[in-house]
């Protein structure tokens, strides 16, 4: 099974194999959000098509659409404003089960509804309490326990810690890592949070302004940018480790981040491109494969080689 | 390390409580601390543990609901109880804030222009000739392209990051001896980030401006500060330099926010995050205990029983110190 390709924003591409985990990331405004939305048809792309296991549904009526509304969950940043106040966490929870008609009696939902609590660590009483009776981590396993309850075969996870604790975050990583593992759904991760891609992520895709930059494995990306984008987003999130953070070089882009809305012609990235050429401001550049992944950059080789800007402007960082 | 000399700030038992509906909220204890000039220092900690409250009572910005006791001594002036004439003067001149959401702190509806030299006038009594020479002056200082044209822009027309180092120009116009800033970079992209954080140290090493930074972002901490206080439940935990805290963090709660943060090779390594379980209480008297002791993998009945002080005790309050009754042994703890 498969999902994709999913055409979202500008000519995004993305394919999500059975039981792996691929992260989105980017900045504000890049897009990430949209796509996921389109993937879980909150959206409906203007153009381009999303396809579940082989069957595009971009199209369906709300009808068609049912049977495979339960294979695609999503669980958002907020949990504070996702779930609503008004209802208990046994009837949000159980929303999806009543919505899909997917319990035959009021009982199974119930014990549906407990399993997934339980599931996602919490207690089975816990049906019975509101939102606001909870911590913003414990709301947290509330939107995934709902996201699960169904038994999707992909899950939609748009920077569910962003909005949490360090140490919560922990928590709900883990817990996303332990499910994902042990019920093996495919997962969309986007968040903006580098250090929990890596952890996290088996497949990365990097997008800027819309457009998708770069795409391949965890190590691929991580070890060996190929982007200049992707390669100045790495070196400019800070690691929690003083002496290789103070030790390490970072990129310092010049220029303001363009409107999406009216993005620069060429390669979108060119404006503040340290190693920008001539064609990079006129002819936009195709997402092509190499030996190293996907990449969307005129001065990248098909054996992967290609400038490090990391290298071009060395800024030691700690030495403004 | 940047820093030299006298602390600028000395903060001393600082307590802080509000009066609620539900009692009295105890939200900063016996909370002690200096900074010098040039210095970077870091206050971590989650969420309600009173990173802010601390910040703001520097300068008197609490509301009337909070009693604070204390000292917090600015070189040689007391600011606990303070006349308000008194705070405004220094808040303007001395001790400058910028906080999280650049939007909130600028007036919409005036340049960013007019909006610093009304600082400036106000404070330092320039022409307003001089006063927008200056404003010029401090927007090219803080990084912003074409300063002189840019200087007549309303707040809106300028992009989140560009922004936050408005609000720096703005909180640097009088040359303040402290820069307070709370999570100046959490609502900014990790690229517009780790520039702000380059204008930060900058300003630590090039104007001798000393600098609390309040984050709860490790890689922020590691990135820039000289040395790092860590609160937890409105009480200081553990500090020192950076490095030290880092290499061989001695509170359990230091352990577990460090153990907190993902990396590559912890997942590779098969291992897992480390959690935290449980809850940052919300305390309405301290209690004569170690406020950590709940949550805490090391807590006996000794924990339970009092309250730890920072140790070792009466040395300088720059070196590395904790408050728990059983550390982390700092041998066993380095090879993390
Ligand atoms: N005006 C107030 N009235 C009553 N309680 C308050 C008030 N302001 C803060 N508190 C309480 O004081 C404690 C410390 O709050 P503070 O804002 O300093 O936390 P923080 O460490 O800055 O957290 P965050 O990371 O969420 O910003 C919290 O329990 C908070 O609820
Ligand atoms: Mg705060």
């Amino acid at each position: 099974m498969h999902f994709g390709p999913v055409r979202a924003v500008d000519g995004v591409s993305l394919r999500i194999e059975r039981g792996r985990v691929l992260a989105l990331v980017g900045e504000s405004g890049s897009g990430k959000s949209t796509v996921g939305r389109c993937v879980v048809r909150l959206l409906a792309p203007t153009s381009g098509t999303v396809r579940l296991a082989g069957t595009d549904v971009t199209h369906l009526s709300r009808r068609a659409l049912r049977p495979h509304r339960r294979e695609v969950s999503i669980v958002f940043q907020d949990p504070a404003s996702s779930l609503d106040p008004r209802l208990s966490v046994g009837d949000i929870v159980g929303e999806p089960l009543r919505l899909l008609g997917l319990a035959s009696s009021r009982r199974e939902r119930e014990t549906r509804v407990g399993d997934a609590l339980e599931q996602v660590g919490l207690r089975r009483q816990v049906a019975q309490r509101y939102p606001h009776e909870m911590s913003g981590g414990q709301r947290q396993r509330v939107s995934i326990a709902r996201a699960l309850v169904s038994s999707p075969r992909l899950l939609v996870a748009d920077e569910p810690t962003s909005a949490l604790d360090v140490s919560v975050q922990a928590s709900v990583l883990n817990l996303l890592a332990d499910l994902q593992r042990d019920l093996g759904f495919a997962c969309l991760f986007i968040t903006h949070d580098l250090s929990a891609v890596e952890y996290l992520a088996d497949e990365v895709a990097v997008m800027y302004l819309g457009t998708l930059v770069e795409q391949g494995s965890r190590e691929a990306v991580f070890d060996s940018p190929s982007h200049p984008y992707t390669q100045a987003l790495l070196s400019a999130a800070p690691l929690a480790n003083p002496r290789e953070q103070r030790a390490r070089r970072r990129v310092l882009l010049s220029g303001e981040i363009p409107s999406p809305t009216a993005p620069p012609p060429g390669c979108r990235f060119h404006t503040r491109c340290p190693v920008a050429v001539e064609r990079c401001r006129t002819e936009v550049p195709l997402l092509r494969t190499t030996a190293l992944g996907q990449v969307a950059c005129h001065l990248v080789a098909d054996d992967g080689s290609g400038p490090d800007v990391r290298q071009q402007q060395p800024v030691p960082v700690g030495e403004g | 390390m940047t820093a030299q000399g006298e602390p600028v700030l000395t903060v001393r038992d600082l307590r802080v409580t509000f009066r609620t509906d539900d009692g009295p909220v105890s939200a900063v204890d016996s909370v002690s601390f200096d900074v010098r000039p040039g210095e970077v220092l870091a206050v971590v900690g989650e969420s309600g543990c009173g990173k802010s409250v601390t910040a703001m009572s520097i300068a008197g910005l609490l509301p009337p609901s909070a009693t604070v006791t204390g000292s917090v001594r600015l070189r040689d002036q007391e600011l606990v109880g303070a006349p308000e004439p008194t705070l405004r003067r220094v808040r303007g001149a001395e001790v400058a804030y910028v906080f999280q959401e650049p939007m909130t702190s600028l007036n919409p509806v005036f340049t960013v222009g007019s909006q610093i030299t009304e600082t400036l006038r106000i404070h330092q009594k320039l022409s307003r000739k001089q006063a927008l020479a200056r404003a010029v002056e401090l927007l090219a200082l803080v990084g912003i392209p074409s300063p002189a044209s840019r200087v007549g822009a309303y707040p809106h027309q300028f992009s989140g990051g560009m922004r936050q180092r408005v609000m720096i120009a703005m909180a640097l116009a009088c040359d303040p001896a402290v820069l307070v800033a709370d999570e100046p970079t959490t609502a900014l992209d990790v690229t517009v980030q780790a520039a702000v954080l380059d204008l930060l140290r900058d300003l630590g090493t090039r104007l001798g401006t000393a600098i609390v930074l309040i984050t709860h972002d490790l890689g922020v901490v590691a990135d820039i500060a000289d040395r790092v206080l860590v609160m937890y439940a409105g009480r200081v935990v553990e500090t020192g330099p950076t490095q030290e805290l880092f290499d061989a963090p001695r509170h359990h709660y230091t352990l577990g926010l460090l153990g907190a943060v993902p990396t590559a090779g912890r997942r590779a390594a098969g291992g897992r995050l480390q959690e935290i379980p449980g809850l940052v209480p919300v305390l309405h008297e301290q209690p004569d205990a170690c406020t950590f002791a709940e949550r805490c993998p090391a807590a006996d009945e000794q924990c339970r029983a009092g309250a730890p002080a920072l140790e070792p005790r009466d040395t300088d309050p720059t070196t590395h110190r904790a408050a728990c009754w059983h550390p982390a042994d700092a041998l066993l703890t380095k090879g993390r």
